[in-house]
């Protein structure tokens, strides 16, 4: 049995979070909209209508080739790419086949690898098609959303890089504030080509279309591998085909050939001018890029996280950005704080990614309260949960911890009141008179009902202290 | 031409107007009229004289509009079946400007479908006839537009010109066409022929007419990213032109034209010595490969731009239809012209992957050669003079089923199309038998007022 090299290319379109369409001045977020409700006569394809090109996608675009380390071309056209289907008004998508806006870069995983970026193009995007039977139902709420496609070189060489690939890009993506990023919505959807070959040579490829999570990315790899290795080992040829994936089944099945491929017909776009941007423009945009995952990696190394947390934490920028700010006033504050966030990621399924996150003041004077034991660990973490979503409250640490009554009491006064109650109720009196005679055992019970009276709030260090001091 | 004010009344200009296209019905100039519309408009304008309101510069003027031009007021059909009965919900920038100065549509008029014609024979709605002689066509693309002011039914209308579908028919009509330098008009709501060639311009009885309705259409629109900052801005006398030079393309007057055409043609030539302009013969041996570059484009993005019509969200849908393909198919069997399925093919094979280097890309070079030798030209002259047809108005019926001849049509016009430079088409005499015959003007990007400057002039020697 020969072992077989598997060979990779990935081809990711992502939606851009665009206010308007690419080429139309009609919202551009389509979530919960009626059908066809977002849809201008240009997106209908009216005769006599005229692409007007979105600067603010075009600038999306330049941030999202930046955020990938690749050179932008100053100079990029669009043309059109022919075909007839009914989510396709004008009979053809305006695309960027010969000059594309973002040139080669590479991009780099969390385990170490590189990945090639080949090129990224703009180009806009379908609508959708419903069917039911005997008729279909076209809805264009989504035709003319800006795209771009994110073409990668044949850099990835298993199921997990694939996957890693398409998280990591999927991170960057948000980091740029290029796309809305949710995977369920469509926003960003994967095509990925797989061949596998036991020599130098690369074997003929198959495309696995329209990939809508990392899960299925990953498992559609691995049943292509099988798949593949099965046909070469009873010495039948891979053909050069597009596959479907069906996630109940979990298999891939054909849909089209190479022969019945279709012939798309490219054509300059003559009613768009060429992009033409001066290099300052790159620059600006350069300079005012956000921080991406890789630097947050390296600034978070110093906290020893837990691998899995961290990168759980680096899906969400706000997290990150948040976390990084917390190292930026005390560092030793900060792991306290991303494990906070951690149990915020285990605690809810889908957290929008938007929410009000509490500032980093508010988090350092939670971490502070605790690392001063006037909240116990615990409590702190009670008052984190309420404190984190600014939608819920506008309250400071200290007031919820008062509030939510889990201040520990510090002061001796007060603690001794609690004490000498205590220790001249009936029922304590053998365990006093034990600590007397130096049996020391007894005093854990002494301060259990101490704690218990001050409901929690008291710390038991210094009730420890105190109940020593009275029976000396 | 008869602007409405305190004495003359938009009401009558519009009526006598709609009087004449009934009386001219025969020609065939117009798809629909706009009577109910054009009068209510009137009435309006009338009534902001009477109050002593402002009006537009074009205020209560009737015109004529070829049917490509979308507009709230009808339906707009491109003369196909495809769009028959097409009620457009926006209106085109060009009418919109036209309207805002109180300019008033009467009608729609007759064209080649989707303006792919030399004749107005490939209207789905029958031809338009010759102004001059009914057996003969009227020219194409705007034929109806042509005739309807020719016949002095409006002072003034609208066409679209592709590849000369103004001025060749302003020539058999004996009328002024303007083809504008690319970008000069809005191309916004104008049912597209070839986005890259396409302008919009106008036709008119007088140099002065044509100056006004262009100034008013001519300018920026957000709405279409080609069109060019405003630069229609002169008097038209101190649009001078300033080497006083104009040069004769040699290649344009051997085999194929017409003897009537040459000697029209060579009369003006001498009027424009008399006008003070010294006039030398030019050989650009590109040009005559214009024609073959420009019918490798054109159906290209033609082809391209008429996928849009499938029958799925507009226009006509063939009734019995049993799954996609045959929405596709049927629909567009039935509702594109011979002409326009001709063109499609075309367009698509010069396309096809395999194809595109060896026809496409190609003709793109050669364009850009013809920009060139252009551009070369107009160091040396204001413009460069040459006729519009090879022939006068031919039989109806004559060309139809030879299209390589009716292709040939374009020779002398398509190659400013080509190069995106502005062509004026003027009347310059008539053959024995009285069919006019038209000269063109061509000059550099942007000198649309100076030819304008110099056809006036010469036409003031006489």
């Amino acid at each position: 049995m020969s072992e077989y090299k598997i060979t990779i290319g990935i081809e990711c379109h992502v939606q851009l979070n665009t206010k308007t369409k690419l080429f139309s001045a009609v919202d551009n977020d389509a979530v919960d909209k009626e059908p066809n409700s977002c849809v201008s006569p240009i997106d209908y394809a009216l005769p006599g209508m005229l692409p007007v090109l979105n600067k603010a996608a075009v600038e999306k675009a330049v941030k999202a080739g930046l955020a990938m380390n690749c050179k932008i071309n100053l100079v990029s056209r669009f043309d059109r790419k022919h075909y007839y289907y009914p989510d396709l008004p004008k009979g053809y998508q305006i695309s960027q086949m010969y000059q594309p806006i973002i040139g080669a870069g590479e991009i780099h995983l969390p385990d170490g690898s590189t990945v090639k970026i080949e090129h990224a193009h703009m180009e806009e995007d379908a609508g959708k098609l419903t069917h039911y039977g005997t008729y279909s139902l076209v809805d264009l709420n989504r035709a003319g959303t800006p795209l771009i496609e994110i073409v990668s070189m044949p850099d990835i060489h298993s199921a997990a890089q694939a996957r890693l690939y398409c998280e990591e890009l999927h991170r960057l993506m948000l980091y740029a504030d290029v796309t809305n990023g949710d995977l369920y919505q469509g926003n960003m959807r994967f095509d990925v080509n797989i061949s596998i070959s036991d020599t130098d040579k690369l074997g003929t490829r198959a495309e696995i279309k329209n990939l809508n999570s990392f899960r299925s990315v990953e498992r559609a790899v691995e049943y292509e591998y099988s798949r593949q290795k099965a046909l070469l080992e009873k010495g039948e040829k891979v053909k050069q085909e597009t596959r479907g994936w069906n996630d109940a089944t979990g298999k891939t099945t054909s849909q089209r050939s190479k022969e019945e491929a279709q012939d798309y017909r490219y054509m300059p776009e003559p009613d768009v001018p060429p992009i033409a941007l001066e290099q300052s423009y790159v620059d600006k945009i350069a300079a005012n890029m956000p921080m991406m995952p890789d630097e947050f990696r390296s600034k978070f190394g110093v906290l020893n996280l837990d691998a899995s947390e961290q990168e759980a934490i680096l899906n969400y920028p706000v997290l990150a950005q948040r976390l990084s700010e917390v190292c930026d006033k005390d560092i030793k504050l900060a792991p306290r704080v991303a494990h906070w966030f951690s149990s915020i990621l285990l605690a809810e399924e889908n957290i929008d990614k938007n929410f009000a996150l509490a500032t980093a003041p508010e988090l350092v004077e939670l971490s502070e309260m605790v690392e001063k034991k006037e909240l116990s660990s615990t409590a702190g973490k009670e008052v984190f949960l309420e404190l984190y979503d600014k939608k819920n409250t506008s309250k400071t640490p200290h007031t919820l911890a008062k509030e939510m009554n889990l201040l520990q009491e510090n002061d001796e006064g007060a603690l001794e009141a609690i004490i000498d109650e205590v220790l001249t109720a009936p029922e304590c009196a053998k365990a006093a008179e034990d600590v007397r005679n130096g049996e020391m055992k007894a005093i854990g019970f002494l301060v259990g009902q101490v704690m218990k009276k001050s409901k929690g709030k008291a710390n038991p260090a210094t009730v420890n202290e105190l109940i020593k001091k009275k029976l000396s | 031409m008869k602007i409405a004010d305190k004495n003359t009344k938009a009401v009558d200009l519009v009526r006598e107007a709609l009087e004449k296209a009934k009386k001219y019905e025969e020609y065939h100039c117009f798809i629909s009229m706009n009577e109910s519309h054009a009068l209510e408009r009137a009435r309006e304008i009338d009534e902001k004289i009477a109050n002593g309101e402002k009006v537009g510069r074009l205020a209560g003027v009737p015109y004529a509009l070829k049917d490509n031009y979308l507009s709230r007021e009808g339906v707009t059909t491109a003369a196909a079946r495809m769009l028959d009965n097409f009620p457009s919900p926006i209106t085109a920038t060009a009418v919109a400007k036209l309207e805002a100065e109180g300019a008033i549509m009467i009608g729609r008029t007759n064209l080649d479908a989707y303006a792919h014609g030399s004749s107005t024979e490939n209207s789905y709605f029958g031809p338009t006839l010759n102004s001059h002689d009914t057996s003969r066509v009227a020219g194409g693309s705007s034929g109806g537009s042509a005739v309807a002011v020719a016949l002095g039914i409006v002072p003034f209308a609208l066409g679209s010109d592709t590849g000369g579908s103004i001025r060749q028919p302003a020539s058999y009509n004996g009328v002024i066409g303007i083809k504008p330098t690319y970008g000069t008009v809005s191309r916004y709501g104008v049912v597209a022929m070839a986005s890259s060639t396409d302008v919009m311009g106008c036709f008119a009885n007088t140099i002065e007419d044509a100056d006004l309705v262009m100034r008013i259409m001519a300018g920026k629109d957000p709405k279409d990213s080609t069109t060019l900052d405003d630069f229609w801005t002169r008097d038209l006398e101190d649009a001078k032109p300033k080497k006083k030079k104009i040069g004769i393309v040699k290649d344009f007057l051997g085999n194929g034209v017409d003897e009537e055409v040459k000697k029209t043609f060579l009369d003006y030539a001498k009027q424009a010595e008399k006008a003070g302009f010294e006039v030398e013969e030019i050989e650009m041996p590109i040009a005559k490969y214009g024609l073959a570059i420009y019918y490798i484009i054109q159906p290209a993005e033609v082809a391209s731009n008429l996928s849009r019509y499938d029958g799925i969200r507009y226009g006509h849908r063939a009734a019995e239809i049993t799954d996609l393909d045959s929405i596709y198919n049927k629909t567009r069997d039935e509702g594109f012209m011979p002409e326009n399925k001709r063109r499609i093919m075309i367009g698509n094979f010069v396309l096809s992957s395999g194809f595109f280097d060896a026809y496409y890309l190609k003709a793109q070079k050669a364009r850009t050669l013809l920009i060139k030798a252009y551009d070369e030209a107009f160091e040396k002259y204001d413009a460069l003079l040459c006729a519009v047809a090879p022939a006068p108005a031919f039989k109806l019926g004559e060309k139809v089923n030879d299209p390589l001849q009716m292709y040939m049509e374009d020779v002398m016009s398509v190659p400013p199309s080509m190069a995106g430079l502005p062509a004026i088409a003027v009347p310059a005499g008539s053959s024995k038998s009285g069919l006019p015959i038209g000269v063109q003007l061509v000059g550099p990007r942007k000198s649309d007022q100076v030819l304008l400057n110099i056809a006036k002039s010469i036409e003031e020697s006489k």
